[in-house]
């Protein structure tokens, strides 16, 4: 079985075949019907989505073209704001709070006729892998109950795996939308770093974070990216030039120049996803594109880089949580005090861990080993980066080391929770696009996610491959099989 | 001064300026002063989650403005940079603020103290954002307080901050840099030198080495001096005090002492309990300021003429520089000079009316220029009738009470009250004759020797031409009556 694109959504819509509250009835059925088993969402807008369906069939009705979203259900990752819905972060801390604004990903997608149905769950904050540093629920990955979504953006991508919705907005800061993509079956693009606003995202790493779509197929999540993209004056980071990004994909890959990047395929990796990976390269080779393996070496030392600057932004972006404004605060009358309980009760481990992390990477005394030094190697990856890129069009890899985890396996280790990122990482460092789409399944029928990358602005192209990839295989759009199973344990 | 001699102030200062924009440093909020608490405020400004800084075009344009009127190299490329610590008027947990790469160097101000001018070195002025207000209940401060209040209007409010170069060496020269500074920021209109109200803010660190000595002393930093009064005091009695503590072998500590005006002393704040780490790091949320060299020229060629160009002017135009400098001094009587100069040839005349009888009819009614009716031009034709005998000084006098304050032509005004010189001898004459006529035993006393009884005489035929008439022409006049006598 497989469930509509927002495409056919959109088309269906727009010729009167199904009203938009329809639509949104049958996602909220078959949300009502799996998400106490998934998990994926923190908070359903049943309201805001129904009363935004009404005027959609409305204005329809009298002939307005309601946009390329129209009557489309979208998930929202619950680090994006939400003006009158809460918007947590998977936290304590904001387990409260309603942003009195929407974040700009938010406005473009409704004013393109897309209608909210929900806030997905994450790792708090964003920090993490698998979705289990959530404070407010537990995401299990659709294709199986008892392992994890992935993560940070774990919920959106368990709720596209499911079909509850057919996309989904997630924020990546080292690989939290491809990672989950990969890990549940679904595409996952991380935009070049200024080509999505960033405003109303709340920031984990700030020179790092990029909101982006997750979708059931390549064309879906190109649609998205047009719609979201583009320059916003509430963001100084965001490009000021729009993506360039044709209406109909070029997939043709006659003459593409692919490479492999050596680094990541290695012993590291799970033989079964380097094996998938492995065969899309010989895919790519025989659909006319040359393919050859590439050193990035800059790249071994991602996660460690990834570490110290993400660290370091957040912890100074996360300051602002102290009780005084808003979020949750301590009761205690001295102000000291009343700081300290704030924080220590309102957030978890992980996220007090980062805090940590990243105050002493800034730490005078530690300045310059720690945080400076980052930049320098960071700036090394992304000349590492440039030079691949004057030699190949696009880079492939194992979009992450492995399949999905069973849930509770790594939460004690989060070293190795760390290492997941290992192939993600670089592309934000390096600020360029990425994209993860589904190559294959494992042995025990679990989805294995290929990652593209290329240069700065080059969306159009990695689009443009990954449909091809997508056309010539069927590995898009499969409803897993779990979700119509009992819970397992 | 009360440095004893085998003893030298080091003296540098540390200005911070908020910039009179319309709108905040990084949002939309208004920039203003006494709103009702928690008006100017925006999701921006009180950094709620996801929100983004927008830097205000205006306030580089601002920072570079002051940057070339202190003679400083603006940096062809600077950033911004967070610098993190915990306060509940600090929104974010951080301070956007400018640390190793500010938007201006290098510069310095020239200052008068006495006759000399010196130069003070002014090391950077960079941006930053202000923070919010705190208002305790029950006590003073933070500690102590029953519960204290946030109002963010203040928060985002932008801020130059402008340090000097430890140049200064005593209180009165301390005082001589913040007036020219102040004077400075007024005339370029990015401050309202409001120090009172902390809209221009001056924190000192002072230190004291034996005379002749290179390296410096240990150097505390003075706070809380919101007049150039208590800043020229807060300086001296800091100086007095090291040198004591110095002399009796102790040592300064180095630490945030404030000035109270109460107890005509300064005290140590209570020390924070660790040393502070700001942990800056560059802003993530702006990108680098590229500043374009055709930017930085056409803001120069905007600039109004600066303080030190005026007095120079007003000099070449004949005015001593005392004169030059009382007017440039209070702007608004310099641009009342220049305009009332235009049309006269007697520019020193209006110097000295300006800052004789204008200011005393100015401080008599607690008035300010700008307030007022008053029009440059008529004090031009006013002093044109003066200087051409058209009336007397003091006929002038009493005409330019009612044009100040009523903004009339004064030709006009000197008909309307009949104030018109009296130039006739004839009438003059005749007049003189009446009041010797009724001073029989003033005359006699002439006679007899006694000369000082003709200011008497001139003081009754000036009352009785109401001022008219000119006292030297009375005078003669007199002299030649009482002779024929
Ligand atoms: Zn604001």
């Amino acid at each position: 079985m497989s469930l509509d694109s927002a495409r056919q959504i959109q088309a269906r819509f727009a010729c009167g075949e199904v009203s938009a509250q329809e639509i949104l009835e049958a996602s909220f059925a078959r949300i009502d019907a799996m998400d106490d088993r998934v998990g994926a969402f923190l908070t359903l807008m049943r309201d805001r989505a129904m009363t935004r369906a009404r005027d959609l069939d409305r204005r329809r009705a009298s002939g307005e073209d309601c946009g390329v979203l129209a009557g489309v259900p979208v998930a929202i990752k619950d680090n994006l704001c939400t003006r009158g819905a809460r918007t947590t972060c998977a936290s304590r801390m904001l387990a409260d709070f309603i942003p009195p604004y929407d974040a700009t990903v938010v406005g473009r997608l409704e004013a393109a006729g897309a209608v909210i149905v929900g806030k997905t769950n994450l790792d708090e904050f964003a920090m993490g892998s698998s979705t289990e540093n959530s404070a407010l629920g537990r995401t299990r990955n659709p294709w199986d109950l008892g392992r994890v979504p992935g993560g940070s953006s774990g919920g959106s991508a368990a709720a596209v795996a499911a079909g509850m919705v057919p996309i989904a907005l997630g924020s990546d800061t080292g690989g939290s939308i491809r990672q989950p993509a990969a890990l549940c079956g679904v595409v996952g693009l991380k935009p070049t770093y200024g080509a999505v606003s960033r405003y109303g995202l709340i920031a984990f790493a700030s020179s790092l974070d990029q909101v982006g779509p997750l979708t059931g197929s390549v064309e879906d999540a190109a649609r998205v990216l047009r719609v979201i993209s583009g320059p916003d004056p509430r963001d100084s980071t965001s490009l000021p030039q729009a993506l360039a990004l044709p209406e109909r994909l070029e997939g043709s890959l006659r003459s593409l120049r692919v490479g492999l990047i050596a680094e990541l395929d290695t012993d590291g990796v799970d033989p079964e996803t380097r094996a998938a990976v492995q065969r899309a390269a010989d895919w790519f080779a025989r659909s006319g594109a040359s393919v050859e393996r590439v050193s990035l070496p800059a790249i071994d030392h991602g996660i460690a880089v990834y570490y110290l600057i993400a660290t370091a932004e957040a912890s100074a972006n996360l300051a602002r949580y102290d009780g005084v404004r808003y979020g949750w605060r301590a009761d205690r009358s001295d102000l000291l005090g009343m700081y300290r309980q704030t924080r220590d009760q309102g957030f978890g481990p992980e996220v007090k861990r980062r805090i940590m992390l990243g105050t002493y990477a800034l730490s005078a005394g530690y300045y310059e080993a720690c945080y400076q030094q980052g930049q320098l190697v960071r700036s090394r990856l992304r000349q590492d980066f440039e030079a691949g890129f004057e030699r190949f069009d696009l880079l492939l890899s194992p979009t992450s080391p492995q399949t999905a985890f069973a849930l509770g396996e790594k939460v004690d280790d989060p070293l190795a929770m760390y290492l997941a990122d290992v192939a993600t990482v670089g592309a934000n460092l390096a600020g360029i696009p990425a994209l993860s789409l589904p190559c294959g399944f494992d042995s025990r029928g679990l989805p294995i996610g290929l990652q593209l990358m290329g240069p700065a602005l080059s969306e159009a192209r990695l689009l443009g491959a990954a449909l091809a990839f997508e056309h010539a295989h069927d590995y898009a759009g499969r409803l897993p099989a779990a979700i119509a199973g009992p819970v397992q344990p | 001064m009360s440095t004893t001699p085998t003893y030298e102030a080091v003296i540098g200062l540390e200005v911070h300026a908020e910039l009179l924009t319309a709108t905040k440093i990084f949002c939309g909020c208004a920039a203003r002063f006494g709103s009702e608490p928690n008006t100017d405020v925006c999701p921006v400004c009180a950094g709620f989650p996801g929100t983004l800084p927008v830097l205000n075009g205006k306030v580089v344009e601002f920072a570079i403005m002051t940057g070339l009127a202190l003679h400083c190299d603006i940096a062809p490329r600077c950033k911004f940079d967070r610098k993190n610590y915990f306060y509940p008027d600090l929104p974010k947990g951080y301070q956007i603020s400018q640390y190793d790469q500010p938007i201006a160097t290098k510069g310095f101000l020239e200052v008068r103290v006495a006759d000399a001018t010196t130069r003070v070195g002014v090391h950077r002025v960079h941006m930053e954002e202000d923070a919010g207000k705190l208002v305790h209940v029950g006590a003073a401060g933070l500690a102590g307080a029953e519960y204290s209040l946030v109002d963010l209007n203040r928060a985002g409010v932008p801020l130059l901050e402008i340090v000097s170069e430890p140049d200064i060496r005593s209180s009165e020269e301390a005082r001589a840099y913040m007036a020219e500074l102040r004077l400075l920021l007024l005339t370029l209109g990015v401050n309202d030198g409001r120090m009172e109200e902390g809209s221009l803010r001056c924190d000192a660190n002072v230190s004291v080495r034996p005379a002749g000595r290179a390296e410096l002393g240990t150097r505390t930093e003075v706070k809380n001096l919101n007049s150039l009064r208590f800043l020229q005091k807060a300086i001296d009695f800091e100086i007095e005090r090291q040198i004591r503590v110095l002399s009796e072998g102790g040592a300064v500590l180095q630490e945030t002492r404030l000035w109270s005006e109460e107890r005509q002393v300064t005290y140590a704040m209570r020390s924070k309990e660790e040393a502070s780490d700001y942990r800056y790091f560059p802003e993530p949320d702006l990108s680098p300021l590229v500043i374009d060299s055709g930017w930085i020229a056409d803001i120069r060629a905007r600039m109004p003429e600066l303080p030190a160009a005026r007095r120079t002017r007003l000099v070449d135009l004949g005015l001593s520089s005392y004169e030059a400098g009382v007017l440039v001094d209070q702007g608004e009587l310099a641009a009342a000079f220049d305009a009332a100069a235009k049309a006269s040839a007697y520019p020193r005349a209006i110097a000295t009316w300006l800052i004789k009888d204008v200011t005393r009819l100015l401080n008599e009614g607690k008035l300010r220029l700008a307030e007022l009716p008053f029009q440059p031009e008529h004090l031009a034709r006013l002093v044109d009738l003066v200087e051409t005998r058209a009336i007397t000084v003091a006929a002038a006098r009493q005409v330019l009470a009612a044009l100040v304050t009523e903004g009339k032509d004064p030709a006009a005004l000197v008909a309307e009250m009949g104030l018109a010189a009296m130039a006739d001898d004839a009438a003059l004459r005749e007049i003189i004759e009446r009041i010797l006529d009724a001073h029989q035993a003033q005359v006699a006393e002439f006679k007899a020797g006694k000369t000082k009884v003709v200011g008497f005489l001139t003081g009754q035929v000036m009352r009785q031409t109401q001022g008219r008439a000119q006292p030297q022409q009375v005078n003669a006049l007199l002299e030649e009556a009482l002779a024929r006598r």
